[in-house]
């Protein structure tokens, strides 16, 4: 297990610098920050003071090399827009995407897997067919779109939740989040639901077809001729055998939800990492893109061998081992 | 008996303490500023935002005209220096009082602080500034000097115990955010709020509000739903396509007003043989748009009426020059040049391209307002009178970079452009100099003449301009800089964009020229 370990924080450590190299090039072959950056009144002299203040000067290999540099020591340069370092600019709106990502996932997972249950154990009801073409709109409807749709009808005409920005927040054992007050929850509601929305339609389908498998196997045949209640039998033995690949599933899509979650962050004005990355994409803010892209990389990396390690607590089948020794 | 007498209370304070909430201003913002340290990055929503704490000597007005502020008086006392008679009795936030010193150190600090993207060093440039006593302070530049006034305007004051020796972080987390404007700071929290209360000591109008939040929306559609759903009060930069059902909307009031911006058309005045110019079919052709005809030509075959109508949905006004009216150094003779196919079509045939050329019209997409329609129609008005004209519009982070140096050699990469030009200084003269004026780094002329346009005789004008102090002097030779360069084609212009604010019902915005959004702008109706 430590050997595994060790061996994937190696690999991860290889797969950061290649994407740190594919990124910082690929990101410097677009446009000039400068002209994103300098007051159009500016004359030519001040326009190459700042070109030389943002070391932009220098050849793009001198540029990588010492970004290499500072990153050996955390310092993944500073922002070209905001003057701190992008490392900091990211913590800061880290706290918000996690709420959002955190609550969306709950909302799939408390939603997605009873619906999925339920029209995967009577597939002939009418509900359960009205659960599927639900599942099939969640997920081919655009997220901007249905977010939009949702400020309308829920902010706009109904006025029962607030339509953007981020709620008060509150400090509760020792973190700092608005999950801790109404309005802070009032406001998470909204967002959360809009990208959740892909994801409970996935648990669904995941759901409901693993259910369908299950059922006609021998373990559940075995299981309900003991005479156990069906209770026990879905909770416990139909439950503990779906689960591994609605494990796989969410536990990448977490990774999706905090990384990308640009187009629910823009819509609903919501503080959080996703923003401050389309944000930078535009105005070419390169520290900060460069210095994101490397964050999440190591969070898909670590979230993978989570993962990993759940399937093994779930399926003792499971062992930790690298294939390839 | 008891309830009664608790709910009497209840209903007391209830109504009571109703005028206070309804004091509360909340402003839905399209772009938001990077740091509440004034002098962190030279741009607008930076300079929008920061006025509201911090005063300049000089305020500009809704129509950019200067107006007292920290000064109450000045004028040139030679033809080297300026004299600044300063407000006696204003007090910073913190009960400090206001003097010389605080606008020398703010000067000394404008220019240089670290790792700003855009430094203002643009306005204190080649100025020293020596305080005279307490209240007087004089600016001394190195040769006469008519702009003065405009640049101070564009430097706020910081107090030279708080604010002159802090970093921008001591700015963003609000103890060096102290100044003697209108509003106290109260919070800032990028991505998510700014919080302003109403400085009750404020030595000019006391603002209406005696809280501001400022919550950057970026994405239009949300801006106008968190309007409609009672998030936020008023909103900017409303979408054109939304205006028309706002306007129905009876609980809402819209604001709009001119800009300082021309959307306008640069063309390729300087090569030869042009890469995006090519002969009918596609064949190599002398540079036909550096014929004076072929420019008016295309002037002439642009419907300047269509395009507000029907592109900016009536939210533009068409342009005949730099700048729109009511500005210093406008000229009075210039009109927009009326639509007139066929007589835009004799010109191409008098000018020997009579059978027409081809050419590609670059642009902006996420710039100004609706740029790619615009690009679009004028690549369908060109071809209509014979100049097959391709349209390629691309995102601003790419497009400004090539536009302005993207060929060999560092020089504008595209043939025929459109762009537009906001007047910071609210007058002629930043326009000429940097879009007319002949490309010289060393003078800091021509920055943005990406048609390299150049003339001698304007260059001279301008110069001249410069260097009058004079204001109705001065006024004359830039008007007669404008009409030179505009009869010359030098850029053809389109139209002034026109902004617009909406808020609730009740509410209205004093429209900006300069399209600052502001909370003292902000009155009850």
């Amino acid at each position: 297990m430590t050997v595994f370990i060790i061996r994937r924080l190696m690999q991860a450590t290889i797969v950061v610098f290649i994407m740190s190299l594919i990124v910082f090039f690929g990101v410097n072959v677009i446009g000039d920050p400068v002209d994103m950056l300098i007051n159009p009144e500016a004359d030519q002299a001040e326009i190459e003071r700042t070109i030389r203040a943002l070391g932009l000067d220098k050849p793009i290999h001198e540029q990588y090399l010492f970004f290499l540099k500072g990153v050996t020591s955390g310092d993944f340069g500073k922002s070209f827009i905001f003057g701190e370092p992008a490392l900091k600019l990211i913590l800061h709106h880290m706290p918000a995407t996690i709420e959002l990502a955190l609550v969306s996932l709950v909302m799939a997972i408390i939603l997605g897997i009873p619906l999925g249950l339920y029209a995967g154990l009577y597939p002939e009801r009418r509900v359960s067919r009205g659960i599927m073409a639900g599942s099939i709109l969640g997920f081919s409807l655009p997220t901007f779109w249905v977010g939009l749709m949702m400020i309308m009808l829920f902010a706009v005409y109904l006025g029962w939740l607030p339509s953007t920005g981020r709620g008060d927040t509150a400090v509760f054992l020792g973190i700092r989040s608005s999950l801790w007050t109404l309005d802070g929850l009032s406001h998470l509601f909204l967002p959360a639901m809009n990208l959740a929305l892909t994801n409970i339609s996935l648990v669904i389908r995941l759901t409901r077809a693993g259910v369908r498998e299950a059922m006609h196997q021998d373990y559940i045949k075995f299981a309900r001729a003991k005479g156990l209640p069906m209770r026990r039998v879905i909770g416990v033995h139909l439950m503990k055998n779906i689960l591994i690949p609605i494990v796989t599933v969410l536990g990448l899509e977490f990774g999706s939800l905090m990384a990308f979650s640009v187009v629910t962050e823009s819509i609903f004005a919501w503080p959080g990492m996703g923003k401050l990355l389309i944000g930078s994409l535009l105005q070419l803010d390169r520290p900060v893109v460069v210095a994101y892209l490397m964050i999440i990389v190591l969070f898909f990396v670590i979230i993978n061998l989570v993962v990993d390690i759940l399937y093994s607590v779930l399926d003792p089948r499971v062992r930790l081992r690298d294939q390839g020794t | 008996m008891k309830l009664s007498r608790s709910l009497c209370i209840l209903l007391t304070t209830t109504v009571l303490a109703a005028p206070a909430l309804a004091e509360d201003l909340t402003i839905g913002l399209a772009s938001e500023p990077t740091a509440m340290d004034p002098y962190f990055h030279n741009l607008g929503p930076n300079n929008a935002v920061t006025r509201h704490i911090f005063d300049r000597l000089i305020l500009q007005d809704e129509k950019q005209n200067l107006k007292p502020g920290l000064a109450t008086k000045w004028k040139p006392i030679d033809d080297l220096t300026w004299e600044f008679k300063l407000r006696q009795g204003v007090k910073y936030h913190d009960g400090s009082a206001f003097d010389a010193d605080d606008v020398v150190c703010s000067w000394e600090r404008a220019p240089n602080v670290p790792n700003s993207p855009s430094s203002f060093g643009t306005y204190t440039k080649g100025k020293t500034v020596v305080k005279v006593d307490d209240h007087t302070v004089h600016i001394k530049t190195a040769a006469p000097y008519p702009l003065m006034a405009n640049d101070v305007s564009n430097i706020a004051i910081v107090s030279s115990e708080t604010g002159c020796n802090a970093k921008t972080e001591d700015y963003n987390n609000g103890p060096a955010s102290i100044g003697t404007g209108p509003f106290k700071f109260v919070s800032y929290s990028p991505g998510d709020s700014i919080v302003l209360e109403r400085n009750d000591d404020y030595w000019g109008d006391k603002p209406a509000w005696s809280k501001v939040t400022l919550k950057p929306i970026k994405s239009g559609p949300s801006r106008v739903a968190a309007l409609l759903a009672g998030d936020v009060d008023m909103i900017d930069q409303v979408p054109t396509t939304d205006i028309t059902t706002l306007q129905k909307n009876d609980k809402l009031a819209l604001s709009q007003g001119v800009s300082n911006r021309v959307i306008y058309l640069h063309l390729d005045h300087d090569r030869a043989d042009s890469p995006f110019v090519k002969a009918k079919g596609g064949g190599a052709i002398d540079n036909p748009l550096r014929k004076l005809q072929v420019r008016q030509a295309i002037s002439k075959a642009i419907n300047r009426d269509a395009i507000v109508e029907r592109v900016m949905e009536g939210v533009a006004i068409k342009a005949g020059q730099l700048l729109p009216e009511g500005f210093f150094g406008v000229s009075g003779k210039l009109k927009p040049v009326d639509y007139d196919p066929n007589g835009a079509k004799e010109l191409l045939a008098a000018a020997g391209v009579g059978d027409g050329f081809e050419l590609t019209i670059h642009g902006p997409n996420d710039r100004y307002i609706n740029d790619a329609k615009i690009a679009e129609a004028i690549g369908q008005m060109l071809t209509r009178i014979g100049i097959k004209t391709d349209v390629e519009t691309m995102p601003r982070s790419v497009y400004f970079k090539r536009a302005s140096r993207g060929g060999p050699g560092e020089t504008p990469e595209f043939s025929f452009i459109l762009v537009g030009w906001g007047a910071g200084s609210g007058e002629a003269s930043s326009p000429l100099k940097s879009l007319i004026a002949t490309h010289t780094p060393a003078k800091g002329w021509g920055a943005s003449n990406r048609g390299r346009y150049s003339n001698p005789e304007i260059d001279a004008l301008i110069e001249k301009a410069l260097a009058t102090v004079d204001d109705a002097a001065r006024q004359d030779l830039l008007a007669q800089a404008t009409e030179m360069a505009i009869n010359d084609g030098a850029i053809i212009p389109l139209h002034y964009q026109v902004n617009t604010w909406a808020a609730k019902k009740g509410l209205k915005y004093i429209a900006r020229t300069d399209e600052a959004t502001l909370a003292i702008g902000v009155v009850k109706e």
